[in-house]
């Protein structure tokens, strides 16, 4: 009788964890279909057909030159790279001295931290444009830059949770070798924070691939086209040929998931550092 | 140069240097929006001229009494009931998943992997999931329910629950990882105490699980009800807020940047933030309570 019952809820658990595969895979795996059919084989099949050629990547020229995807590639890695620099820098830098000296204004300093994780970007975007806009940086890569800089609080915390773990003793024993402040930070304290940093690029670097408002907001010209900005451009020239459109979101979602794959151990610990605030 | 400095000199300097950049950055950004947007809130500008009046709470009552405005939280509510769905599979899945299980790497690599997609990928995904004729319509004809295929994103009745589907497809993996890298902070033996004792699944569930991940359950929770009331992306990409799908964010967008009224939206950001506010310092009072 237990056995029995044993062997039921196992069915029903891998049953659960086949559905939730499917329902997961389904919608990706149909985009791919669609994207290997040429136009005609598109009209005429239904989106579970597979093509009947799986090497037709005409559809992957055609929206990578068409939807100038190289250039949006440049774009976003240009963006990523300066920001998670300077994220990184930054925050660094703040976390160090609030977790290494105890000045006056220490304790504002924490809480004007902490409490601008309270206010949700979005909701402050109207005023945010204005002072974007007074400081002529609209249409310009340096617009989601700074945004990514300032009001992304989330490196300091990661590197404040981790500083703490960091023993003084380090610090110290540098200093009585005669080492500056800015020696400890540079020699000692930035190469022990590795780990944070890999967390904040990935945590920052996946937010950033990602964000569509943003961009979308602050850069409208063509030119200055991110990932997601310029697959959004798809949905009106190209809104009657779903199979490029297919192969753009294809093309969209390659490089995530190669990362994806490669750094999978490194991805869920981020996440699960980065979350909780 | 900083070598022959006393460490006490070195100290002011080095404080001050490293807080100076964040800090303009930290007030330009996210403070000085916000104190812009209670100015704003207070005027009719439309954004661009160089002249505004003050018109009080003329905007917040408008706000709340026309009710093209306040009728918008009403889409609200889909994202929040989704919210709870998202919540409870994710819990689920973790469970499941925090035992041994066949091919378990597998299947946490594939329920995570959607929340690693960019929103504007994932309207489209779903755009082609709902259109007619699309996935979901010939997923129901092969198994036999071809009866039910309709104007999925067409009908507004059903739109909205649509596009919260899409976004609770989006979301269920972030919640899902968290709760199972907070599952397996619970040390092994714990388990095997308890399997000695004679408890079964369910009673390690309520008794182990649920309470060593109790913190966390709350805090997800609060901060999907604070994403539901400021749900934008999907609905922006996939409808445009068109058919009954407006959401407070797109509606919000569009009165400052389509309709150029800069000092309602502001008044409605304002909203917007004075709820989430609220929410979360409900999560911080319980998250104290809790620990």
């Amino acid at each position: 009788m237990y056995k029995l019952k044993y062997t039921i809820a196992s069915i029903l658990k891998y049953l659960s964890l086949i559905i939730a595969t499917l329902v997961v895979l389904i919608p990706i795996v149909v985009i791919i279909f669609a994207s290997l059919k040429t136009g005609q084989e598109y009209a005429t099949s239904n989106p579970l057909e597979p093509p009947t050629n799986w090497f037709n990547f005409a559809n992957y020229s055609k929206a990578f030159v068409g939807g100038k995807m190289l250039l949006g590639f440049a774009n976003t890695i240009f963006i990523l790279i300066v920001s998670i620099i300077g994220a990184t820098l930054i925050g660094s830098m703040v976390a160090y001295i609030l977790s290494r000296f105890k000045f006056r204004g220490r304790k504002l300093l924490m809480t004007a931290f902490l409490l601008a994780t309270l206010i949700p970007s979005v909701t402050t975007q109207v005023a945010t444009f204005k002072i974007i806009d007074f400081l002529h940086l609209v249409d310009t890569r340096f617009a989601p830059i700074i945004l990514y800089l300032g009001t992304d609080i989330i490196a300091v915390y990661i590197f404040l949770q981790f500083l703490d773990s960091i023993s003084e003793s380090l610090d110290e024993s540098a200093m009585l070798d005669g080492a500056s402040y800015f020696t400890i930070y540079f020699r000692i304290i930035l190469p022990l924070l590795a780990p944070a940093i890999v967390t904040v690029i990935i945590v920052k670097g996946v937010n950033i691939y990602n964000d569509f408002y943003t961009p979308f907001l602050y850069m409208p010209s063509q030119d200055l086209q991110v990932i997601s900005t310029a697959l959004f451009k798809f949905k009106g020239p190209y809104g009657s040929q779903w199979e490029v459109i297919c192969a753009a979101i294809i093309i969209s979602i390659i490089p995530i998931t190669i990362a994806f794959v490669s750094l999978q151990k490194y991805i869920y610990n981020g996440f699960a550092q980065g979350s909780v605030k | 140069m900083f070598k022959n400095m006393s460490y006490k000199n070195q100290r002011k300097i080095i404080i001050i240097a490293f807080s100076l950049i964040p800090v303009i950055l930290l007030f330009t950004f996210a403070y000085l929006p916000v104190i812009n947007m209670f100015k704003y809130s207070f005027t009719n500008w439309n954004g661009y001229s160089p002249e505004y009046k003050w018109v009080g709470l003329k905007n917040y009552r408008t706000i709340f009494t026309d009710p093209k405005y306040f009728t918008v939280f009403k889409v609200s509510l889909y994202y929040f009931v989704a919210t709870f769905v998202q919540m409870g599979l994710a819990l689920y899945f973790a469970t499941i998943l925090s035992f041994k299980v066949r091919a378990g790497n597998f299947f946490k690599g594939i329920i995570f992997f959607p929340s690693l997609l960019n929103g504007v990928a994932i309207g489209f995904i779903f755009l082609f999931f709902f259109k007619p004729d699309g996935t979901l319509d010939t997923v129901l004809q092969y198994i036999g329910l071809g009866s039910l295929t309709q104007g999925w994103l067409l009908n507004p009745n059903l739109i909205n629950i649509s596009l919260a589907g899409a976004s609770l497809w989006r979301y269920m993996g972030f919640n899902f990882i968290i709760f199972l890298g907070a599952i397996s902070s619970v040390g092994k033996d714990v388990y095997e105490a308890s399997d000695i004792d004679g408890a079964n699944k369910w009673h390690q569930f309520c008794h182990i699980i649920l309470p060593s991940i109790k913190r966390i359950l709350q805090l997800n929770l609060i901060l999907g009800i604070s994403g539901a009331i400021s749900a934008f992306d999907i609905p922006y990409i996939m409808t445009g807020g068109s058919n009954g799908s407006n959401t407070f964010v797109i509606q919000t967008i569009d009165v400052a940047f389509k309709y150029n009224k800069l000092g309602l939206a502001s008044a409605m950001a304002v909203v917007l933030l004075f709820i989430v506010i609220v929410v979360t310092v409900i999560q911080r009072l319980l998250v104290k309570e809790g620990e």
